[in-house]
């Protein structure tokens, strides 16, 4: 049978996020008991967390997490690694024996910085050279995947049901201001490990539920940008485009949003003139970057959590709040299995995003935590 | 009120308008059966001079001569149209002489002939008006 | 009198059960075909003459009327056909170049009919265009590459000139002069009112339809014809044209017989002088000889205008439009060996250039390949035939049609492809006054209006059956269409998989 990367396949899904706007850390177990009220949105087929702020020691390097099928992928990726990085720490990611967790490939973890001539000889921004590096092991190296690389977050991820894929990687012992979770209902797969979600690039890392119906063309239009869409799966190419948006075209959050799940041509032209110009050119700019059909996302980036629906909700969400707490998940169940009480609750409408960020404070590294 | 009107610069000269008269005033139920080996007699009829061609009918004028000329009361006006009753009809055709567009004739019978707009048959809108290929003729108000 | 090598291909079949010799067909036959026998009281016909263009049996009020192909034979044979046999007797009748109208009409594939589009089952949810908005709005021209912001930090439109369309097709050029002035109207009006645009072709811009500048395309070709600095100005954009699909590397004539008064005016040269379009423009022998017209459209027109630059698909399409996405131009406009054309020679109109659905497809992977997709949108024409044609070319990576024989069909061409004789029954590729007013602009422009409105809602329903609500999230999905009877070659280059994997 084909795998992820062979072959698209559509899957339905489960998510849920917590944020701690004050940076109180939250403990990863706390996902693991959200996610797994939502045990019937999966079907066993994959299943990941991403947290932030888990790697303080490490905050300053790239934590690159990777799953390798055999010694030789180990070996090539890690003489790539050696001839671009500057490898500060590199250890197995600790797991525990589960009964329905099996066929685990290896699973390394290395906190590298970019090497100073490298980067210079490249005359690309840190960022980007990560990206590509990260872009160039996942395409050329067979057996390597790189599947997270951001600083001071990771993500972890394997086929099984969620719980179990989070007790597996002992999230119990990791803490973080900002979980995210999914668990995935793929329709035709045998699983693979990669292909579990979230899916991330640097810092930024994406748990969706839906099946996007403009994918060819999202997909097509980004790796003209250097992108290589190699799992074929809606979340890599969303990832792909938040990162091409936010990060290579600076656009904010808010614009980003509007050119994934833009606002229709009706409403528009009611808006007000200059907002009015502001979107018709998001539009037109970034039409390859549409997004249409279901999806409701969770993305995580730096000291930060959007949460985002479709133009039509056709995929549930909710979020809420409680204190410095912000929550969202596919099922409201979700949010009160760890958090009965809540301040607030609402149902985001449509392509409109709902925007989470550490405190001022907590941003400058001041009294966080 | 609606009216036909001719558009000359649209008018091809086919005559088809005049097939579509003739087969409306029969009573016939098809064409063929109509106007097969005859010839036609129609209340709308298209004049030719070179390139130009004009399908012309009733007016239904506002101040129509033949109404005011008629010594029987045949012709009267009926919510804007100009009826003719063809039992009252004595076929003095004062009218076809007084009428400034000629488009009164002699009928088949005794009685004159006119263009009635199909209120007198059971087409609806005037089949000249549906059988016109260039919508030249319409019926519509001015 | 010489013998007559050419059987007539069609026979007239009037039905005397039917006929009541309203004598409509002889009226409206400008060939002449129909005639009254006064004495006998029967109607004839001289069946040598007919082109088969239906204007008799449209209009025949008893439907007493049919044209059949004559099963008069030679004896079978698959290589000598009857149409290669015909054309030899001519040519040894004549010792002249065959001419033909409108797009090549032999036995190729169509590939269109050979790709099936999908549609959502229980993973995603199909989208009803009857209760959710469903949108078809276009945008063409360069997208640029950096967003810039102003000084109070809102992002400033940057973006250089384009096009605006409610709906993702435009008609395609088609001159004044090889069609008539009423053909010309409709288009106009039908543009202004659907909210697309019409394409003059190269024959200039009759004064009458200025008016209707922000919906027309005008067209520079190399006879230059009919341009000049208003024109260039009123219009919506530019187009350049390198080639048409029906005759690719050939220019075009318009015989004198057809530069009557308003015709000449237009295309500024004498009346009765026949128009001739040389194969190249003669400022164009290479790329940046492109590049220099480009810019000095540009200039001409303080650069507030896209520039098209339209080609024929041939055989290097994708390498040649790589190199005009490079040279400054904000549209390509590909012509498909399908094209429809007033004349060409038949031999170049059958056997010159390629699909347009390959053409497409090699055309959009490589300038994604090479990372300059964005550079230029895409427009191809030759031939679209519906809707669903319309949908598979957006899913190969078009951004919008061109349509020119549907359009034509529309405003009642019946393809009986002699555009080249003038005598055009239905009023369209037609300078003769008589004819010319067969085409009720009022009629023309309804027509036209009510065909791109079907096809809109029918790309809205399959839109929606695929779960997509937007024109631009269908541009380019190759994963959208699936091919059927295609082999691995074929496939390849459209780049989409087999039905069933």
């Amino acid at each position: 049978m084909l795998k992820e990367g062979q072959v698209r396949i559509p899957s339905g899904c489960a998510i849920s996020g917590v944020f701690s706007k004050d940076g109180t850390p939250v403990r990863g177990d706390r996902m693991i008991e959200s996610i797994a009220v939502m045990h019937d949105r999966s079907n066993g087929l994959g299943g990941g967390f991403a947290g932030y702020g888990i790697y303080p020691e490490y905050a300053n390097n790239y934590a690159f997490h990777v799953f390798y099928d055999n010694l030789e992928a180990k070996q090539q990726c890690e003489k790539f690694l050696e001839l671009h990085f500057d490898v500060i720490n590199l250890s197995k990611i600790p797991t525990r024996k589960i009964e329905s967790i099996t066929d685990e490939p290896m699973m390394w973890r290395y906190f590298v910085m970019p090497l100073s001539h490298k980067l210079a000889d490249s005359q690309l921004d840190e960022k980007e050279f990560v990206a590509r590096c990260v872009i160039r092991v996942n395409t050329n190296i067979d057996g390597a995947y790189i599947f997270s690389s951001g600083k001071n977050m990771g993500v972890f991820k394997a086929v099984g049901f969620p719980e179990d894929v989070g007790r597996f990687y002992r999230l119990e012992e990791y803490e973080g201001y900002c979980w995210t979770a999914h668990g995935r209902y793929p329709t035709n797969t045998p699983g693979w490990w990669g292909g579990a979600h979230p899916f991330s690039l640097l810092d930024y890392s994406i748990v969706h539920n839906g099946e996007i119906s403009s994918y060819d063309a999202n997909r097509r239009y980004i790796e003209m940008f250097g992108y290589r869409c190699n799992l074929l799966t809606d979340t890599e190419v969303i990832t792909y485009i938040f990162d091409y948006l936010l990060r290579r075209q600076r656009l904010t959050l808010e614009e980003a949003a509007h050119v994934i799940a833009a606002p229709f041509w009706s409403t528009i032209e009611k808006m007000p003139e200059k907002e009015r110009e502001t979107l018709t050119y998001l539009r037109n700019l970034f039409a390859g970057f549409l997004i249409t059909g279901p999806f409701s996302i969770l993305l995580g980036f730096e000291g930060g959590m959007m949460a985002l629906n479709d133009r039509l909700k056709l995929r549930s969400m909710v979020v809420a709040e409680k204190g410095n707490l912000f929550y969202a998940a596919s099922e409201e169940a979700a949010i009160r299995v760890i958090e009965p009480e809540l301040d607030r609750i609402w149902a985001p409408k449509g392509g409109e995003p709902v925007i989470v960020r550490l405190n001022q404070k907590c941003q400058e590294g001041q009294g966080c935590r | 009120m609606k009216r036909v009107y001719v558009n000359e610069e649209w008018c091809l000269g086919c005559h088809l308008c005049e097939y579509y008269c003739a087969f409306a005033n029969s009573g016939k139920e098809s064409m063929i059966d109509a106007l097969k080996g005859e010839t036609i007699h129609p209340r709308i009829q298209v004049e030719d001079g070179g390139e130009i061609h004009f399908a012309v009918s009733c007016r239904h004028c506002t101040e129509p001569l033949c109404v005011k000329g008629c010594i029987s009361g045949a012709l009267t006006i009926e919510d804007g149209v100009i009826r003719l009753k063809e039992e009252k009809c004595v076929g003095c055709y004062t009218c076809v002489l007084s009428c400034p567009y000629g488009a009164i004739m002699p009928g088949e019978g005794k009685a004159v002939q006119k263009c009635e707009l199909c209120l007198n048959n059971t087409h609806g809108t005037p089949l000249c008006v549906q059988g016109c290929p260039n919508r030249a003729i319409v019926f519509e108000e001015r | 009198m010489s013998l007559e090598y050419i059987y007539p291909e069609f026979e007239v079949i009037r039905n005397p059960e039917r006929c009541i010799a309203c004598r409509a067909c002889e009226r409206q036959c400008a060939n002449e075909v129909h005639s009254y026998h006064e004495e006998k009281g029967v109607m004839l016909a001289d069946e040598s003459k007919c082109v088969n263009c239906h204007r008799c049996v449209t209009l025949c009020p008893t439907r007493a009327l049919k044209i059949v192909k004559t099963d008069h034979t030679f004896r079978p044979n698959a290589n000598w056909t009857w149409d290669v046999i015909r054309q030899v007797y001519r040519q040894a009748d004549t010792g002249g170049v065959l001419l033909s109208s409108m797009g090549n009409p032999n036995n190729y594939p169509v590939y269109w009919d050979k790709m099936l589009i999908n549609a959502s089952q229980v993973t995603n949810p199909p989208i009803d265009p009857l209760r959710e908005p469903m949108e078809t709005k276009t945008f063409l021209g360069k997208k640029v590459h950096r967003v810039e912001r102003g000084k109070d930090g809102r992002l400033i439109n940057n973006l250089e000139p384009g096009i605006e369309l409610t709906t993702p097709i435009m008609f395609s050029a088609m001159s004044y002069g090889s069609i008539s002035y009423n053909a010309h109207a409709s288009l106009a009006r039908a543009a202004r009112e659907l909210g697309i645009c019409y394409n003059t072709g190269e024959g200039g811009l009759h004064e009458d339809f200025y008016e209707y500048g922000p919906n027309t395309i005008v067209q520079v070709a190399s006879g230059r014809f009919g341009v000049h600095k208003d024109y260039l100005n009123t219009g919506a954009a530019i187009e350049i044209k390198m080639g048409q699909g029906a005759k690719p590397g050939i220019g075009g004539h318009l015989p004198g017989a057809k530069i009557v008064a308003d015709v000449s005016k237009t295309r500024m040269i004498p009346q009765g002088s026949d128009a001739i379009s040389p194969a190249p423009h003669h400022d164009i022998y290479s790329i940046e000889d492109l590049r220099q017209l480009i810019f000095s459209l540009k200039e001409a027109t303080n650069y507030q205008k896209p520039v098209i630059v339209k080609i024929a698909a041939v055989h290097n399409v994708a390498a040649i439009a790589s190199g005009i996405a490079r040279s400054g131009a904000d549209i390509i406009a590909i012509d498909g060996y399908r094209g429809g054309t007033g004349a060409a020679p038949t031999m170049i109109r059958d056997n010159i250039g390629i699909p347009i659905e390959l053409a497409l497809a090699s055309v959009d992977q490589r300038l994604r390949e090479e990372g300059i997709r964005g550079e230029v949108s895409i427009v191809v024409g030759g031939s679209i035939r519906s809707s669903a044609d319309v949908v598979k070319a957006l899913a190969l990576g078009a951004d919008a049609v061109y349509i020119g024989t549907a359009a034509l069909l529309a405003l009642g061409c019946h393809l009986c492809r002699s555009c080249q004789s003038g005598k055009c029954n239905w009023g369209i590729a037609t300078q003769r006054p008589d004819l010319v007013k067969r085409l009720n602009p009022e009629v023309g422009t309804e027509r036209l209006v009510n065909l791109v409105r079907a096809w809109t809602h029918e790309i809205k329903e399959i839109m929606g059956s695929m779960g997509i609500n937007s024109i631009e999230a269908l541009k380019g999905n190759r994963l959208m269409l699936r091919g059927i009877g295609l082999n691995e070659k074929e496939l390849s280059i459209l780049g989409i998989s087999h039905a069933g994997e």
